[in-house]
Formats: structure tokens, sequence, C-alpha cells
């Protein structure tokens, strides 16, 4: 797969042929320990103008955060479509197809259609989004994206005036993903949805990558939404489809557990899942000797994103 | 038998000690995972509960086997589950809220999960705190009573356990699964003696029986049967 950073790349940051070989030896040495399928990594064999470091800064509204450290977000995901267990997704989700990659882009759009990954990423600049992800089982982490804003890609295909909803899909594939096969817990494939105005918010992005590299598959690769003042179960992975809807879409964890799960989820330390409180959160990396956090009204982001709800009871859209 | 079981104590001892000294290890050596205070707590919570069942264990197994001298056991697992249940609050009020109270109150009433574990807890402090002989005997025939309240501390604990996971209940659910085995035996137990006991009072009498004569009919029956009849028949005649 081929991703541009920029419509035309410098050649200085065209990767240096040594550090490609060495990238093509551990990749082949992996491979030989069978750590790895070849999905992820084959997209080095000829896409030469991936440059995931040095990406520039998207819009950053906060004071700059502290990233967690890659090793814990790499393995620390609820993946459910491979494992209830937050390790074990790791290894297994590197089974996952990614390559070829397309995404259908349907419902009220002018432009509907099966679109190549490539050709949506080649019109979009990715940039480095540093946002604190706010699981609702009450810890965080703090993930440097890397992705464009989901309202620069809605507008490529234009949204009709009926369009009110975005509605986006997992990919359902039961012969990689164990869960699925199995039919366990939840009803797959997973969807999850936005109001169009959360869509077009400019803190709202889809990533393609993390900590200067591409994304793994155990975040979400190839591609997945980010939305940093809502749960981290509303940032759905592996995305093959976006719908522009007239009304609200059922989000799954919505449909299993109404009173547990509302379509809205943002981060709110007031209002309590039904069985925990929402008060405070763990700090993954942050150490033994360090308390909880306390949360913050949309994970931080209110002087942004409160205005979206001015009027709304937020106790009754959860 | 007994001999046997008696020179085994200290091996049970020291095996009940194993699984914190493999968390001290992982402490030492970070193996704890992305979020080690939570691990630390998952594990001490694990192993308190998994000490408790087995501590449930014992009677059943001394009832098929006849084994004498099991009580030891038991007294044994029900202060190891106590030692853990404690380091799991411990680790909750300390490593995780930092001992902020505040913080703690919102959390616990905002947690209908964490009720079942204070729930549980405070009926392991109880029956931990009436382990002792002396106690025994002060508590008298109320000593029993008190400690069938393990049942309901290990239901409070499968809820502990069930209400805090998002919807993946294979875990709580086979333990939920031994503890109802568990509950069928004795209630088993408990029938089985019930129609003995009744087998064992002339039909006669038992209609003629007021309270006073309980007293009696317990007393003729003391010097054959152990406490756990007797209490059959004295609620079999008051009622
Ligand atoms: C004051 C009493 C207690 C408090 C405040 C308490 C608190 C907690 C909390 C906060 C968790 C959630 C850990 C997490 O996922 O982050 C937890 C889990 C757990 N607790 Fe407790 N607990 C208490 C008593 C007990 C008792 C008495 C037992 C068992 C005998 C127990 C067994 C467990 C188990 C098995 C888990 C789940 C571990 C897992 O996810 O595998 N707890 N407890």
């Amino acid at each position: 797969m081929i991703i541009k950073t920029h419509k035309s790349i410098p050649s200085s940051e065209i990767t240096d042929p040594a550090v490609f070989k060495q990238r093509r030896q551990l990749i082949k040495a992996m491979l030989a320990l069978g750590i790895t399928g070849s999905g992820i990594y084959s997209g080095f064999a000829d896409a030469t103008v991936v440059n995931w470091q040095n990406v520039p800064k998207g819009y950053q509204p906060k004071a700059p955060l502290t990233a967690t450290s890659a090793d814990i977000a790499k393995n620390h995901t609820n993946y459910y479509e491979f494992s209830f267990n937050k390790t074990d997704s790791t290894t297994l989700a590197q089974v996952l197809p990614i390559d070829p990659w397309s995404v259908e882009i349907a419902g009220e759009v002018e432009q509907p259609g099966v679109y190549h990954l490539e050709d949506l990423l080649s019109q979009q600049t990715l940039q480095e989004y540093i946002y604190r992800f706010r699981c609702v089982e009450a810890w965080s982490m703090v993930v440097p994206w890397i992705g464009f804003p989901l309202a620069s890609l809605l507008k490529k295909v234009k949204p009709l005036s009926g369009a009110q909803f975005v509605q986006f899909t997992t990919l359902f594939d039961p012969k990689s993903m164990p869960n699925q096969a199995d039919n366990r817990m939840l009803e797959w494939p997973y969807v999850e949805g936005l109001r169009m105005d959360e869509a077009m918010h400019p803190l709202t992005i889809l990533a393609t990558g993390m900590y200067g590299d591409a994304l793994p598959k155990q975040n979400g690769a190839p591609l997945r939404l980010v939305v940093p003042w809502k749960y981290g179960f509303k940032s759905i992975k592996a995305i093959v489809k976006i719908e522009l809807l007239k009304r609200a879409p059922l989000s799954t964890w919505s449909k299993s557990a109404p009173n547990d799960y509302g379509f809205y989820a943002n981060v709110n330390p007031d209002v309590p899942h039904p069985r925990w409180s929402q008060s405070s959160e763990r700090v993954l990396g942050a150490g033994f000797f360090t308390p909880r956090r306390k949360t913050e009204l949309f994970n931080g982001y209110g002087d942004e994103v409160a205005g979206l709800y001015s009027n709304m009871d937020l106790r009754h859209f959860f | 038998m007994l001999l046997r079981f008696l020179k085994l104590y200290p091996l049970y001892f020291s095996l009940c000690l194993l699984p914190l000294v493999g968390i001290v290890i992982d402490m030492i050596f970070d193996n704890l995972g992305a979020d080690p205070v939570q691990a630390l707590h998952i594990r001490l919570g694990d192993w308190s509960l998994r000490l408790l069942w087995l501590t449930l264990f014992i009677t059943p197994l001394q009832k098929i086997t006849q084994w004498r001298g099991m009580a030891q056991y038991r007294k044994l697992l029900g202060l190891y589950t106590f030692f853990y249940a404690s380091l799991h609050v411990i680790v909750y009020l300390w490593l995780d809220q930092g001992l902020a109270w505040a913080a703690i109150t919102t959390d616990i009433i905002e947690s209908s999960y964490i009720w079942f574990g204070v729930t549980a807890y405070l009926i392991i402090l109880a029956l931990a705190v009436t382990t002792p002989k002396a106690m025994v005997k002060l508590l008298g025939k109320n000593w029993k009573k008190l400690h069938r309240y393990i049942y309901i501390a290990s239901g409070a604990v499968i809820i502990h356990y069930y209400w805090q996971l998002k919807g993946n209940m294979a875990e709580p659910l086979f333990y939920l699964i031994i503890l109802s085995l568990l509950l069928l035996f004795r209630l088993a137990v408990w029938f089985k003696n019930r129609q003995f006991t009744k087998m064992m009072i002339p039909t006669t009498r038992k209609i003629r029986v007021v309270k006073a004569d309980a007293v009696r009919v317990d007393q003729t029956l003391a010097g054959r049967s152990k406490g756990i009849v007797i209490e059959e028949i004295d609620s079999d005649i008051e009622t």
C-alpha cells in the first residue's frame, strides 16, 4: 500500500536505502520466527514514499500531552473481535489481512462508492494528533495518532443536505476474527455512529498511524476513528464502511446494553456507568505509587466541544 | 489419616503463600503489564476468591470422605481468604485511590459492584474475627449460624466479579457453577438429616410437643447426635 503524507515527497524524506534494507531484514527475521503476517510490513516493500516520522502537527487545542509509552499502547487494546484479553489481541490480530483495503462510502452523499484506501489517503495530508484516550473501563493513556480530519474526507465525497449522522462499520472477517466466527458477546460486525456535527468537528480524526509509524493491526489498522472526547469504544477500528444517514444509527454497545452505553458516550465524570464510577481513571504507565487521576468532562476537550451539547441534558443523553 | 494431614499442615500453610510470592516477584521484575496497580489488585482479588471457594470445599470433602481433623484446613484456608482479601482492599484504598477518602467515597457510592465487595469483605472480616477458640466458645450455637454467612459472602463476591465486566461472564460463571454445586450438596445433606430426624421423633409426640418440651427432646438426643441435627429438630418442632 502506498500512503502519501504529501502530494510530492521531497527526496530528503524518502527512506534511506540502508534503513530500508534493514527493515526488510528485520521483517524477514520476524517472518522466519512466525511473528508477523506479511500484511502491514509489505507496505515497505514498495512504499518508499512512506514517511511516518516528521509528520507535521495537527490541530492541538491543549498544551501538548506526554505520550504513553508505545509498548503500552500497542499491548493494551480492547479488540473484542479477537479476544476479550487486552494483551492477547496483539498476537491474534496479526493474521488480519489489511492490504489491499477498501472503504465503502454510502448513503446520503453525492459520491458514494467503494474506494481503495490508497486513493482516499492520497487526497489527505497526514498529521500528528496527540490525544488523551479514555476508556469506559476507567483507564486512560495519551496516544500520538497519525491521521487526518474525518471532515476532510467527508467534504471530498460531498454529504447531501439530508445527512444527519454517520455510521461506521468494522470489517466482518470471521476467518481471522475468532469472536466473530463464534458469534461471541456482541452482534458483529461492530457498528458505531456520530452526529454530523461531531463527525465534522476538527478534533475527530481517522487514524492510519501512531507513534511515528503505521497503525499496528491490534490498534485498528489500517483505518480507525478517533474521537478524543468520547469513551474509547466510539473510536471504531478497521473501518470498511462509512455511511451517511438521515437517522441516528444504533451502535453495537447501545444495542447490546442500552442502559449501560448510550449513543453519545461523552466522557463525563458526573454520569456514572450503572455499575461503576467514571469520576476517576487509572493512567496507564503512571507507575505504582501514582493514584488515579480525576476524569475531566469531555476528557478535557470541553472548550472545543461543549458547544455541541449546550442544550442537552447529559445525564439523559449519556 | 489424621496423622498424615497433621504432618502436611506446614506444607499447606506455605502453599497458600505461593500466590503472594508470585505476585511480589512480578512486581519486582515489572511483569504486571500496562496497569500494574490494577493487575496487582485483580490478582489479589482472584486469589481471595479461589481461597474462599477452597474453604467451602472442606466441609463437603469431610462429609464424603469421613476424614477427621479437616477443620484446621478450613480454618487455614478461611484465614488466608481473609488475608488476601485484606491485601486486595488495602491495594484499592492505598495504591489505587491514594487514600483520598472523598474520591473513595464517590467511587464506592457510584460503583454498585463495589458494594458487593464491601459486603463480602465485612462478612469475611466478621468470620475471621470470630475464628479464635475463645470466640467460638463465646458465641456457642450462634457461631455456626454466623459462619454460614460465608455463602452470602460468596454470592456477593460473584456479583462483585460479574458486575465489573462488560458482559464476558465465562469466569464468574465458572465460579457460580461450583458455588451452586457446593450449596446443593449442603442442601442435600441438610435434607437427608431432616428426613432422618423425622424418623427419630415419634409422630405422636411430635404433635403434642410445645416449646418447653423442645428442650427435652434436645437433651435426649444430644448424647447421640451432633449439633447440626439438634438445630434441625428445634426448627422442626417450633414450626
Ligand atoms: C471492601 C471490599 C472490596 C473492595 C473495595 C473491592 C474492590 C474491587 C475493585 C475496585 C475491583 C475492580 C478491579 C478492576 O478491574 O480494576 C475488584 C475486583 C475483584 N475483587 Fe474486589 N473488592 C472488595 C472485596 C473483595 C472480596 C472480599 C473479594 C473476594 C473474596 C474480592 C474479589 C474480587 C475479584 C475476584 C475481582 C475481579 C478480578 C478479576 O477481574 O479477575 N473483592 N475489587
